[in-house]
């Protein structure tokens, strides 16, 4: 990921703008740290009691209304200039951008889910052109999360049972972080996601689907494993053992398992099947039931390619 | 083993001679209150630091190091949760304030004993609730937000009985103080010439009788949502999860306020004291602390700007935030005001007083970066605002308390602190404290989000800092605690006065009979004439 | 001596009086805040549901609420006549105004009972809706401050009967009333509020 202390970091419309803010708001801080600091130190030196000095004589003074004066006066005016400044680029950062092309986000405990204008979703992954303004449309399925671009300077929280908005103009090709950056459970310091910003021309092959005939070309194995990777299945389920919040995929494959029922069962095929598109239908003894489905973001030929990895994790 | 004579420990004197639990537990005498209430956030500094190190002691490496995520979310609530309720809301008011405002104003106790009294009972039984809801421990942060706080498995709902019992004790002890600052002040003190700790103790307590019911307002609301199913703050029953955000900082806001003012309060009566020389602008500090008190119930949207607040919303809560910058500034200049041409001495009330300054300054001046809309977007719920408010509250605060514990130490237990040992814990302190935070200034700008039990790796080097920091932090802690215990047996006995203060309680013996004073001082001057005093008549 | 606050080196009764007088006004400052917070979550919902609110306050039995109404400004008017009393020196009074006033209280109390037992078998409950939540909500802290109340009062009628008041000293009643005064006009909002919506 970029980093940001750099202006150069700033990948967006604003971002570059947001930086400037904070440099501004950095100076008037440093003016006031250097003033400050220096007075203090400064003056706790210099009016030190040398040793066996006797007690002196201090001035009394008890107040000064022309340097009261200038500390109210000149602190206001520039908090209310970097007020504005704040303000100003924020209403930028709010303004709906013409054109842009809806994106829907479904936040969820904890995978990010985003849905293209024609249907199709893919998961914790955003891929889109650089140059053309996006309008994320976000919304939770659970509780509060927030899409958090730090490359962007920009974050929106995303709520339950509404809608919230954030705009993109991406002005070059990358790949950048995604956060969520409001707490969310134990799998909140999992839900990353990645935004890929390409140029146009590869952007309409990806969404043509060149892309995924690579993808197609990949062993079943392997990309079964990339699917596993990116789908945000490892943000509940280990691939060594460890048990998280689901069961681990080490060896899953062909045990028999014991569900909340008390009923048994074989994990195969149709079983892992099952557990992707329709999740609550059989959970594991002792495991909450709060896996999400994938019925939509990944195909059956992406299901087969997981269950195929998920054989060779013995 | 032979102690020397003048290190000798005597015998428990003054409001301390008469021992035994039951004359401790159904005291109606303040200052033994306010002990009480020292130990007891003290103990919850401590417990709460503890769960502090357990967090940087899993951040040390970008994956799982020796807990589980939902282990180490368990740990930052606790912290958080500890840290807030159990220590700096109550530490400084509960505990110095109890001890002090009567003898400050020359009174013999607060205006109501009894009451004051059932305060500290209720906090007790209100930690004894906390502590029952740790059988299914807490991981929502120390904020619940809901619908996460409202739907977890953890004993929310006892959390909450627990906290509305600890905000009934912070309501009464400022109710007692509003009461005991109006009316019972020595003859002759009028408002103006009150010392400024009382000040800062008013405007505290004004905070806290209006702020705290709101707060327990709010989580019986959210335990009635988790009994009764209700929908107060559920969308799918027609509720509205931003009105809790807004209850909940209607009162977390100004509660910061409780936390500073107070801290603020010591070290203006530090500052002349060390310094021979009158506050500055007393009039200033004092109206000062009224304004921040009023002015920090304008601005509590300013935790919300990216949660889904109107943007009319936060274009007012963001104007009314830097009202509350000016007030503060004000205190800062009249302090490094006083230090000029002074003749100033550094014990170590007056190195932690100047240390509150040094740090709070970074830490106000970090403020504006969340303060202003466009900067706020990026850098709220990163590690900037918890470098921000570990300033703030860290160094200020908990600097001004060890300040004033340092300060009125020989008043309250009648022996003298050691003075190098005090030193020495006072610099691997403020230095470790540095090291500590000022790194999460820099991830929080690039970006590493709070509350993450793992990482990217590119964060790495920052949180290794961090957590080196803290481990000497917890030293310089350990070093300060220990000379407290230590000089509480074997300090040298103390003088009523021993740094020559001009406030009323350098009047009563060190430490004060139970009734405070033999007759009630009449007052004829402010307590701030150091000037021109040369050797003779201080104290 | 300290825990007589009231006994400083000074005027004894005039600093005990007004110091008590101001700390009952800043208690109910607290309880307006507590209060409050809850009237802005009516305020909030009523102006989102409003067709909710309405619907929901004809299942209230407006006749009990009403009773209840009436009850508790009786129960004022009788407190206040045992302040009165006390004033002039008459304890006979003052007891049988303080027992009126705590036998009001109990008749609210027990009006409530049976109100609400109706409710509840009626399917009503904190859980039905927004509405309810918040009507069972704060008529129950209500409630609860009436009990506390009552509790006060009657130690109050206790002390009056050990012979603790007179003339000259009547600060406990005095707060104790105030109190009093406090929970009924909360009720004088709450009843139409909930009762009276249209």
């Amino acid at each position: 990921m970029d980093q940001i202390l750099s202006v150069q970091g700033a990948a967006s419309r604003v971002a570059g703008e947001v930086d400037s803010v904070f440099i501004y708001i950095l100076a008037i801080g440093m003016f006031f740290f250097v003033l400050t600091q220096g007075a203090l130190i400064y003056f706790a030196f210099r009016y030190r009691r040398r040793k066996g000095e006797k007690d002196k004589d201090t001035p009394d003074i008890r107040s000064n209304l022309a340097l009261e004066a200038l500390f109210v006066v000149i602190p206001s005016v520039l908090v209310i200039s970097i007020f504005y400044y704040g303000f100003t680029v924020f209403m930028q950062m709010r303004a709906p951008i013409p054109g842009a092309t809806g994106i829907g986000v479904v936040a969820k405990k904890w995978l990010w889910e985003f849905t293209y204008p024609d249907g199709r979703k893919t998961v914790n992954e955003l891929r889109i052109p650089v140059g053309k303004p996006v309008e994320l449309n976000m919304t939770s399925e659970d509780v509060i999360h927030s899409l958090y671009i730090p490359d962007y300077r920009d974050k929106q929280d995303i709520l339950p049972g509404r809608y919230t908005q954030m705009w993109l103009l991406p002005d070059r090709t990358g790949d950048f972080q995604i956060f969520c950056a409001e707490y969310c459970g134990e799998g909140h310091s999992q839900m990353l996601a990645r935004l890929i910003v390409m140029e146009q021309h590869e952007f309409d092959e990806w969404y043509a689907g060149k892309a995924g005939e690579e993808l197609a070309a990949m062993p079943p194995a392997a990309h079964g494993e990339k699917l596993v990777k990116d789908s945000g299945c490892l943000s509940c389920h280990s691939l060594d053992g460890t048990v998280k919040v689901g069961p681990s995929l080490k060896g899953l494959y062909g045990r028999t398992v014991t569900l909340s029922d008390g009923s048994t069962a074989r994990a195969d095929d149709d079983y892992i099947r099952e557990s992707i598109v329709d999740p609550g239908a059989k959970v594991v003894k002792g495991f909450p039931n709060v896996m999400p489905t994938f019925k939509g973001s990944l195909s059956d030929k992406d299901i087969t390619d997981v269950i195929v990895y998920m054989k060779t994790l013995k | 083993m032979q102690e020397a004579e003048t290190t000798a420990s005597p015998a428990w004197r003054g409001y301390l001679e008469e021992g035994g639990i039951r004359s401790w537990a159904s005291t109606l005498d303040h200052k033994r209150i306010g002990v009480l209430y020292l130990f007891t956030t003290l103990f919850f500094f401590l417990a709460g630091g503890v769960f502090g190190l357990l967090i940087r002691l899993e951040l040390l490496t970008p994956g799982p190091a020796f807990f589980s995520d939902q282990t180490y979310n368990e740990f930052f609530t606790m912290h958080g949760s500890m840290m807030i309720f159990l220590f700096i809301i109550p530490g400084i008011p509960s505990g110095l304030g109890n001890f002090f405002i009567p003898l400050l104003i020359g009174a013999r106790d607060v205006a109501f004993p009894r009451i004051n009294l059932m305060s500290y009972w209720l906090f007790i039984l209100g930690i004894v609730v906390i502590l029952f809801s740790l059988a299914h421990p807490m991981d929502t942060g120390w904020t619940f937000y809901t619908p996460y706080s409202a739907e977890t498995s953890a004993s929310v709902t006892m959390l909450s009985f627990g906290i509305f019992l600890v905000g009934m004790s912070s309501i009464l002890t400022g109710l007692n103080f509003i009461v005991t600052i109006h009316q019972l002040r020595a003859p002759g003190m009028t408002w103006l010439r009150m010392p400024l700790f009382i000040w800062a103790m008013y405007a505290t307590s004004i905070i806290q009788v209006v702020a705290t019911p709101v707060i327990g307002m709010t989580f019986i609301l959210l335990a009635m949502e988790r009994i009764f199913g209700i929908g107060f703050f559920d969308p799918a029953k027609g509720g509205d999860p931003l009105l809790f955000q807004h209850f909940f900082w209607f009162y977390s806001h100004p509660v910061v306020y409780v936390m500073i003012l107070p801290a603020m309060g010591a070290i203006t009566e530090i500052i002349p004291v060390f310094s021979r020389k009158p506050i500055f602008g007393y009039k200033a500090i004092a109206y000062s602390s009224i304004a921040i008190a009023l002015a920090g119930f304008l601005v509590w949207g300013h935790h919300m700007f990216v949660a889904g607040m109107s943007t009319l919303a936060s274009i007012i809560f963001s104007v009314l935030t830097f009202s509350v910058a000016v007030p503060t500034g004000i205190k800062v200049f009249n302090w490094i005001a006083t230090l000029y041409k002074g003749q100033i001495t550094l014990e170590t009330p007056m190195l932690y007083s100047l240390a509150f300054i040094f740090l709070f300054i970074i830490g106000g001046l970090t403020g504006p970066f969340l303060g202003a809309l466009a900067t706020d977007v990026s850098l709220t719920d990163t590690y900037f605002v918890v470098a921000h408010f570990h300033y703030t509250m860290m160094g200020g605060t908990v600097m001004g308390l060890f300040a004033g514990l340092h300060y009125w130490f020989p008043k309250m237990t009648g022996r003298m602190l050691d003075e190098r040992v005090a030193k020495v814990a006072w610099a691997v302190i403020v230095v470790s404290f540095n090291v500590t935070f000022f790194t999460m200034f820099i991830t929080g700008v690039e970006g590493m989000p709070r509350r993450y039990a793992e990482y990217p790796a590119q964060y790495q080097t920052g949180n290794v800092i961090s957590s080196i920091g803290s481990a000497f932090l917890a030293i310089g802690v350990g070093i300060m605690f220990w000379n407290f215990i230590r000089c509480m047996y074997k300090g040298a006995p103390a003088p009523a006065n021993p740094w020559r203060g001009l406030t009323l309680e350098w009047q009563a013996p060190s430490p004060p009979p139970t009734d405070n004073f033999e007759e009630i001082p009449v007052v004829t001057d402010w307590p701030y004439s150091y000037a021109g005093k040369g050797a003779a008549d201080a104290g | 001596m300290p825990g007589d606050a009231h006994i400083q080196d000074g005027p004894a009764r005039t600093l005990g009086y007004e110091t008590s007088k101001l700390g009952i006004w800043v208690f109910l400052l607290t309880e307006a805040l507590l209060f409050g917070g809850l009237f802005m979550t009516y305020t909030v919902y009523r102006i989102k549901y409003p067709e909710l609110f309405y619907d929901g306050h004809l299942e209230l039995n407006r006749v009990f609420g009403t009773l209840n109404t009436v009850v508790l400004i009786c129960s004022s008017l009788s407190v206040a006549a045992g302040i009165a009393a006390i004033k002039r020196g008459n304890v006979k009074l003052l007891k049988h105004c303080l027992g009126v006033t705590v036998l009001l209280g109990g008749v609210f109390m027990t009006v409530k009972y049976f109100e609400w037992t109706e409710d509840f078998a009626r399917g009503l409950n904190p859980g039905t809706d927004i509405f309810f939540s918040l009507y069972f909500m704060m008529v129950g802290v209500h409630g609860l401050h009436v009990l506390a109340g009552m509790g006060v009062l009657s130690a109050i009628l206790f002390l009056a009967g050990r012979g603790k008041f007179t003339a000259g000293y009547y600060t406990p009643v005095e707060v104790a009333g105030v109190y009093w005064h406090f929970v009924d006009l909360v009720w004088i909002y709450l009843y139409p509020m909930f009762y009276l919506i249209g």
